[in-house]
């Protein structure tokens, strides 16, 4: 079997044009083996026609996301959960 | 036929008649994958039909080779828009695949090794339109290319051509597969552009 893939870096560039804050950054969780560890370990194939981000450790999909020239596709169903780091909130201090 | 710029200048005279609105030609065969490539040997490999009401035929490598082939020669396209003109192809027509096949069902979804999809209705597999291709251009089918065999419908976008294919799941009604669950079209017409979901 050959490195046909990059890992979860090169999804940085296309989910920022959706989210605010750098999901590669993120720590997700798989929702078909359990396995917990950052975006940027995922096995990432494409870009066409869709990005699609693998478990490294099963292999199941936990992301794809197509871009047409005036949508994107975003699935995550295959992530059970994911952190994602953000700048601490103001007032939330006991 | 839907009407297109004539603009483009073909590597083959006439070769922009059979290319479809917003295509280029090229004489590359990209290899696009959504996983790894699933090493599949052929005395492992098995074909399934199931149909609708749980029946299951299943046909070994020794008896697809067992039956007749078809040399088709096609123009196949890419949705990430290369269209490649006169591919030279071996395979078992869908035709003699399903002959004993009992069915009512109007809709296939397709099963590769490895857990791709694809989603298509029945008759688009049917009267010489759709193969279980294991050669291409004189040789075995690559693994990259979708080897030991793949689907072969070379009317629609070639994403609905599954590589290392396994199965038909015959249906009543029609379940979308990996890529037509995730923004590209359901049917995906390359002469109507039915790229995406909402095309
Ligand atoms: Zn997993």
């Amino acid at each position: 079997m050959s490195a046909d893939y990059l890992d979860g870096n090169a999804l940085a560039g296309p989910l920022a044009e959706i989210f605010t804050t750098d999901v590669s950054a993120a720590v997700g969780r798989c929702a078909s083996c359990g396995l917990t560890g950052p975006v940027a370990s995922l096995r990432v194939y494409g870009p066409a026609p869709g990005l699609v981000a693998r478990c490294p450790g099963c292999n199941e999909v936990m992301l794809r996301l197509v871009r047409s020239p005036d949508a994107a596709w975003l699935d995550l169903c295959g992530t059970a959960c994911l952190r994602i780091p953000m700048e601490s909130a103001e007032g939330n201090s006991p | 036929m839907a009407t297109f710029t004539r603009g483009f200048h073909g590597k083959r005279r006439g070769g922009d008649d059979r290319l479809p609105p917003g295509q280029y030609l090229t004489d590359d065969f990209p290899v696009l994958s959504a996983g790894p490539t699933p090493q599949i040997l052929p005395s492992e490999w098995e074909f399934t039909v199931e149909t609708e009401t749980g029946q299951v035929h299943r046909r070994s490598w020794q008896e697809l080779m067992a039956l007749p082939s078809e040399t088709p020669t096609v123009d196949i396209h890419c949705v990430t828009t290369w269209s490649k003109l006169d591919t030279t192809w071996q395979g078992v027509s869908l035709d003699v695949l399903l002959e004993d096949v009992e069915t009512a069902a109007e809709y296939a979804l397709v099963h590769s090794y490895g857990g791709y999809t694809t989603n298509l209705p029945l008759e688009d597999l049917l009267d010489g339109k759709a193969w279980i291709a294991y050669r291409y251009d004189g040789e075995e089918l690559h693994p990259q290319h979708g080897g030991p065999a793949r689907l072969l419908v070379p009317h629609l976008y070639f994403w609905k051509s599954a590589k290392w294919v396994r199965g038909l799941q015959l249906l009543n009604e029609d379940s979308p597969g990996f890529w037509e669950t995730a923004g590209y079209n359901n049917y995906g017409d390359p002469w109507r552009e039915q790229r995406y979901a909402d095309d």
